[in-house]
């Protein structure tokens, strides 16, 4: 019992860090108050279905900012649908850097196109890693309500 | 189906006041090609009382239309491959079917917008869905 409200523990100082540090925000909360009991594992299940599309698109493109010329409307236009998956499950960071890369995009600004990716890919791939051992203690620690939202 | 128990204040709050979970069931379609936008807005719309149903893109939503399925509200994506957005919302119009079309789209630009309203909407919305966007829906769906 006591080990398992010391996980718990762990887990809601994990989840809360993860908004303290600017990576999720409120659509994170919407997905976390829509499980339930017949749907238990909801939100992992939406967090593994956005990992999948979107690493195929951060492939896409870097192979397109290898390309010279750039296309620029080709870049925005995948970017534009990562940003629509990293909203979806309020990867703060993320959308963010996706909305400057699309600005670069529409100023045909190539350098900066290129050094806001990097940020990018350093704070998805943290995001990731963050979201990864969060649900592995989650399922640790067993079937409980989600952690009351930040005050 | 709605797992109250165990459920936070907010969300016991939310479904115990909805009159959907009370009265008849209301009927939705979502229209989308990512699995992921299907699986969060079809939860959201559960969530609140609907019974919904998924279509991958246009065609499938045409298509379940032409077997005599019937909903209250439909909502769809722009961009999908097969049959996009636009044109099936004319097809569905052009069937004369009467749901609540609604556009769910990531697209900003007025005119692409705009073009997807021409084609029959009754509204558009950018994605994601949220409760703010789809209780006024419901509401509206009660009134009438």
């Amino acid at each position: 019992m006591e080990r398992n409200q010391q996980l718990r523990r762990q887990l809601a100082s994990m989840r809360q860090s993860l908004f303290d540090q600017g990576h999720l925000d409120e659509q994170f909360i919407l997905l976390e108050e829509l499980q339930d009991d017949a749907n238990p594992n909801f939100v992992e299940e939406v967090v593994t279905l956005h990992y999948r599309d979107s690493a195929r698109l951060i492939t896409t493109i870097e192979r397109a900012l290898e390309k010279s010329p750039l296309d620029f409307n080709k870049l925005d236009g995948y970017m534009h649908q990562f940003k629509g998956s990293s909203t979806s499950i309020g990867a703060k960071k993320v959308k963010a850097e996706s909305t400057q890369f699309r600005e670069y995009c529409e100023a045909g600004n190539g350098e900066g196109c290129m050094k806001t990716f990097q940020l990018l890919k350093r704070d998805y791939a943290t995001l990731r890693r963050k979201l990864e051992a969060y649900f592995q203690l989650a399922r640790q620690a067993g079937p409980n309500e989600i952690a009351c939202r930040p005050k | 189906m709605i797992g109250a128990e165990g459920a936070s204040s907010s969300k016991k709050a939310r479904i115990s006041e909805n009159p959907v979970s009370k009265n008849r069931p209301y009927f939705a379609l979502v229209v989308d090609d990512d699995p992921m936008i299907r699986r969060i807005h079809s939860m959201i719309l559960k969530s609140v009382g609907f019974k919904v149903e998924v279509a991958e893109n246009g065609k499938e939503a045409v298509d379940l239309f032409r077997t005599g399925a019937k909903f209250h509200i439909v909502f769809i994506d722009m961009e999908m491959p097969v049959m996009d957005g636009i044109e099936a919302t004319k097809a569905m119009r052009a069937m004369k079917v009467e749901s609540k079309i609604v556009g769910v789209t990531s697209r900003n630009s007025e005119t692409e917008r705009e073009v997807f309203m021409q084609a029959g909407l009754d509204l558009c919305y950018t994605k994601p869905l949220t409760m703010a966007k789809i209780v006024p829906l419901l509401e509206e769906l009660q009134k009438n």
